[in-house]
């Protein structure tokens, strides 16, 4: 405590008397809501106190855009009836806040933390509906079908995403992104949601147990090894084309040059024919 | 130079062996010659080699996969080791395609082994006919030859194509469909033809078998027989050559087959095979268990057809949707131009150009000595042209990844590969035509002042000079082995300043027009006759050339030119 005493008239005292009462907030903040732990239920359940934190929360960084009230402007959609599920996708890949005005917004680095993104989807949520955050049981991929997921993603996801998941370009800048590190959550929201130029698939077109399958087969795909080598990508014969002309015909030509420069300078060897 | 002539010298039991083995089959004369045959040493001339072995190690590999295969569309339940796609409905196509990855030992290596040497095989005849095209080999004689490269190579797409579309998986499915729509584009018959292949209705239960009979049999059997004429032809005609010192019409210089050449192609063999190799072992190509099995309803993006294919699918992308109504009757101009008449156009141009050479330069002459691309500049524009043309179409076929990759707007590639395919053609065709007229002028300032050595020397008088040092023999050769104008441009005006017959009219006069445009060019004569056109002014075409323009016209040229110097060179 004589450590403390005599510091405690220093300029910087006061600067940590505060950032230690912040942590200290912060943690006990954190053990009441339960952060980072069983984080569906968290989402779901919403207390006022968290409304009124997403609503400052919105007022700073979406209202700019999407308006005071949600209401939507001439830049952005309306987020009334969105639902936490948009909104939990949307924050939680880091495409909004959005950065700037482009056919398509890019997954980025997340600027809130998960529970900044819980209160500004019950916020969202509290004006009026909308699909809600699915709960880890829901897209969990344990015990899901494979197979059918296969067939589902054949014939629902691969004209925009490819076979593999690996994206691909759609109209007018816009484009499929890849699926490699969206969250089994995000998969499902983004079904849910529709986000960017992606349809919805609503629970009559794709049923909870249909998008669980689809997870599987995604998160289970991007997870295998590749059996014949490097991947390539995983993009189809472009990338195979590309190699057979650079490692394999490349490849091939160098050696045809080294073979023929293999000879002697007087020309022992050679002989003449006629024609 | 002709030392190898001594006798070969062969162990007693086995010179008995083959004295009777000779007795029965007379053979020896033959088998002489082959070991004797010429073989021209330099590297382009190994590029067909490649596309010759890759068609072998194609054959055995092939042989295995049949051995595996199951070429039926019949519908069964997947209960096989790929435990992932267990209970997806399939065809016994591509269950058995995924039991040859999964559970046949070494048979995914065998798989990817096939399929790298079918991308390499094609790559390699694209290379190969590049090299003949720019080199001007497919000449008179060879130009029966050409023709039988240019037909195996379409052949060789169909049988890739064909390949590829076997295993019945979502990618090759969709490369079906679109072969069934080009079908349905022709005109009148379409539909009768896409219904007689199908045999119905697409997909139908037959496609893979007939695809599988056609693959295996019918068209490596064609190439087999291809092939052999065109190898025949090639050792009857003999080889072309480079041009260089002691190269003319008369002769051949090169390596015997046996003992030089046989070792270098057996190498050059195992080259190729362990190229395949590395690439099927390293890596991963057409994975056909990420893909999934064909169902009509389903497309996946990315879709591209394997790199042989590629031009026609960007010629289908980048085509304006144009379809008329005639009676009730549909004409899918989109179809029906990019998929049948745009390679109808390529393919018919390849086999015709040399005759329409021919005609461009009035040259009929017997060639055996190649050109160096930059001594025929508008045939080496033509060709890169056509390559543009063709460069443009393929990355158009895979505009959606070059859209995805280099973020561009994919409607915007599209745009551009319209333009360009039009435009870059005679951008290119005018920059190869100067480039190559450039090079010329520099080979004609070498011929009279020599290389700069790059060696700076101060003189007393404090100036500065760059020493040059003059041409060897052997670049003297190769440079003024520039072929002189064809004959028939000199003749075209005779000393009255009356044309040819055959140059007059319309037609003649446009034939003379293009003719002299054909021959633009600068005379490399050797240095003996003095400074001469040295400083290339670039249209020194038939004056002054006289002796030299006598040479390389008619078909009696080549003999007469050759005697002189084939006395001194021969064995």
């Amino acid at each position: 405590m004589r450590w403390i005493t005599a510091r405690r008239r220093r300029p910087f005292f006061g600067y940590a008397a505060v950032l230690l009462a912040l942590v200290a907030v912060g943690m006990l903040y954190a053990a009441v809501t339960g952060l980072g732990g069983s984080t569906a239920s968290a989402g779901s359940g919403s207390s006022s106190a968290q409304i009124t934190e997403g609503k400052n929360l919105f007022a700073v960084s979406c209202a700019t855009c999407h308006g005071e009230y949600a209401q939507g402007s001439s830049v952005a959609p309306s987020l009334i009836g969105a639902g936490a599920a948009a909104v939990d996708f949307q924050v939680g890949t880091g495409r909004m806040p959005l950065k700037e005005t482009n056919a398509e917004a890019p997954r980025k680095t997340p600027v809130f933390n998960q529970q900044q993104i819980y209160a500004i989807a019950a916020y969202v949520a509290s004006l009026g509906g909308g699909p809600a955050i699915p709960s880890d049981q829901q897209v969990s991929a344990a015990g899901a079908d494979t197979a059918l997921g296969q067939s589902l993603f054949n014939a629902n996801c691969a004209q925009c995403h490819n076979y593999s998941g690996a994206g691909d370009a759609l109209t007018y800048g816009k484009y499929a992104p890849p699926l490699t590190q969206a969250t089994n959550r995000q998969i499902y929201e983004a079904m849910l949601t529709g986000p960017e130029a992606m349809p919805v698939f609503n629970d009559t077109t794709l049923t909870p147990v249909d998008k669980r399958d689809i997870i599987a087969y995604v998160t289970q795909t991007r997870a295998e090894a590749n059996p014949g080598g490097f991947s390539l990508g995983r993009v189809g014969p472009t990338t195979e084309g590309l190699v057979a002309w650079l490692g394999g015909i490349g490849a091939l030509v160098l050696a045809a040059m080294w073979i023929t420069a293999k000879r002697r300078e007087d020309h022992t060897g050679e002989i003449t024919g006629n024609r | 130079m002709s030392d190898s002539n001594e006798r070969l010298t062969m162990p007693k039991p086995l010179a008995k062996q083959g004295a009777e083995l000779d007795d029965r089959l007379h053979a020896a004369k033959g088998v002489r010659t082959l070991l004797r045959k010429v073989f021209p040493d330099h590297w382009t001339f190994l590029l067909g080699e490649i596309a010759l072995y890759s068609f072998i190690i194609l054959i055995l590999t092939g042989i295995f996969l049949t051995l595996f295969f199951n070429p039926s569309m019949t519908q069964v339940v997947y209960h096989g080791s790929y435990t992932k796609l267990d209970g997806v409905r399939m065809s016994q196509a591509y269950e058995s395609t995924l039991n040859i990855s999964f559970d046949v030992r070494g048979g995914l290596l065998m798989r990817q082994i096939h399929h790298w040497a079918a991308d390499v095989f094609l790559a390699a005849i694209v290379c190969h006919l590049l090299r003949i095209f720019f080199t001007g080999a497919y000449r008179k004689p060879r130009d029966t030859n050409w023709l039988i490269g240019v037909a195996m190579f379409t052949l060789g797409i169909l049988e890739g194509f064909l390949g590829y579309s076997m295993p019945d998986d979502l990618l090759s499915g969709t490369g079906v469909r679109i072969a069934e729509g080009t079908l349905l584009g022709i005109p009148v018959v379409g539909t009768y033809l896409s219904f007689f292949l199908f045999g119905g209705q697409f997909p139908g239960t037959e496609f893979v078998a007939r695809f599988y009979i056609i693959h295996v049999l019918l068209i490596p059997g064609l190439l087999l027989a291809l092939v052999s004429a065109h190898l025949f032809l090639m050792v009857h005609q003999k080889h072309t050559q480079m041009p260089g010192k002691g190269h003319t019409e008369a002769n051949v210089v090169g390596q015997p087959m046996y003992p030089y050449f046989m070792v270098k192609t057996g190498a050059f063999f195992f080259f190729v095979f362990g190229a395949l190799a590395l690439l099927a072992t390293f890596a991963q190509i057409n994975p056909i268990w990420q893909v999934g099995p064909y169902t009509p309803t389903a497309i996946s993006a990315g879709s591209q057809p394997d790199f042989y294919m590629g031009f026609l699918e960007g010629s289908l992308r980048m085509f304006p949707s144009w379809t008329w109504d005639i009676g009730g009757h549909t004409v899918s101009w989109d179809v029906f131009v990019p998929a049948l008449v745009v390679p109808g156009i390529i393919f018919t141009g390849l086999g015709l150009w040399p005759m329409l050479e021919r005609w461009a330069t009035g040259d009929r002459g017997y060639h055996h000595v190649n050109d160096r691309p930059r001594n025929a500049p508008t045939r080496t524009a033509f060709g890169m042209a056509g390559v543009t043309i063709y460069g443009v179409l393929w990355l158009e076929g895979a505009n959606d990844i070059i859209a995805d990759h280099l973020q561009i707007p994919l409607y915007l590639t599209t745009e551009i590969a319209r333009w360009a395919v039009f435009v870059g053609p005679v951008i290119v065709f005018w920059a190869t035509r100067r480039i190559c007229l450039g090079l010329q002028r520099r080979d004609a300032s070498m011929l009279t002042h020599g290389v700069e050595t790059g060696i700076i020397v101060q003189q007393p008088n404090g100036g500065f000079v760059e020493l040059e040092r003059p041409l060897n023999e052997e670049e003297i050769a190769l440079i003024s082995a520039k072929p002189p104008a064809p004959l028939s441009i000199a003749r075209a005006v005779d000393e009255n300043g009356v044309p040819e017959p055959a140059l007059r009219g319309v037609r003649g006069k446009i034939q003379a027009r293009v003719h002299e445009v054909f021959a633009e060019g600068i005379s490399l004569a050797p240095p003996a006759n003095g400074h001469g056109n040295g400083h290339g002014n670039g249209h020194a075409v038939t004056e002054g050339d006289g002796e030299r323009a006598a040479v390389g016209g008619g078909p009696a040229g080549p003999a007469e030119v050759g005697e002189g110097q084939a006395g001194e060179e021969g064995e």
